[in-house]
């Protein structure tokens, strides 16, 4: 009786020790204020980056990031405020994805996330802007 | 002595079971993220349906051809 009563004791633990494990296949978990702060944020973003996309100064690169892809796309007296543009948004970017990865219990899927990302980026981007191929060149959508 | 067997066995088993949880919550869920993303990205790129937004516009409507 207390063997069986132990064998209960241990198949319930390791069966409430892992509650997400099935509530992980399904969805990930993106409802939190974090993400939603970041998405917020990059969404107010999105209205000065937009015409870079259109014009070429700014493409979408292959893990998941932006990058200065024509400075001469860019007036020069614009360069400095494109160039803090693209390392705010970048910086969103990798919050974001880590914020992904920790609110789903699993820090070291970030990296994971970030190339889900960089393909999900790129195949929804609209036609006209640029995005870095496998080998790293830039080719127009 | 068979107690002790069966704790032992029990244990063992106990261990192999929460190395399989592991296991199965290590595996990226693909899928799930590209769902994830795509929703993200809807919300920042203010897409709304449609995987492209300029090609799912209808024909022009009749009206505008006079």
């Amino acid at each position: 009786m207390k063997t069986a009563t132990f064998i209960y004791a241990v198949l319930l633990a390791v069966a409430s020790a892992h509650p997400g494990a099935a509530h992980a296949q399904a969805n990930l978990e993106i409802n939190t204020p974090a993400i939603a702060s970041l998405q917020g944020s990059m969404q107010q973003r999105h209205a000065q980056l937009a015409p870079l996309y259109a014009g070429g100064a700014v493409g979408l690169t292959r893990d998941g990031n932006v990058a200065l892809r024509d400075a001469n796309a860019v007036p020069l007296a614009q360069r400095q405020q494109v160039n803090s543009l693209i390392a705010a948004e970048n910086q969103d970017r990798a919050a974001l994805y880590r914020e992904i990865a920790r609110a789903n219990g699993h820090p070291e899927w970030e990296a994971d996330i970030r190339a889900t990302f960089g393909q999900r980026w790129i195949g929804r981007a609209q036609p006209g802007w640029y995005y870095q191929n496998a080998s790293g060149a830039w080719v127009r959508k | 002595m068979i107690d002790k067997f069966v704790v032992r066995l029990t244990l063992l088993a106990g261990v192999l079971a929460l190395a399989g949880c592991v296991t199965i919550n290590i595996y990226f869920p693909a899928a799930a993220a590209e769902k994830a993303a795509d929703r993200i990205i809807d919300e920042v790129w203010q897409l709304r349906g449609g995987e492209a937004p300029r090609a799912d516009k209808p024909a022009a409507p009749p009206g505008e051809n006079k």
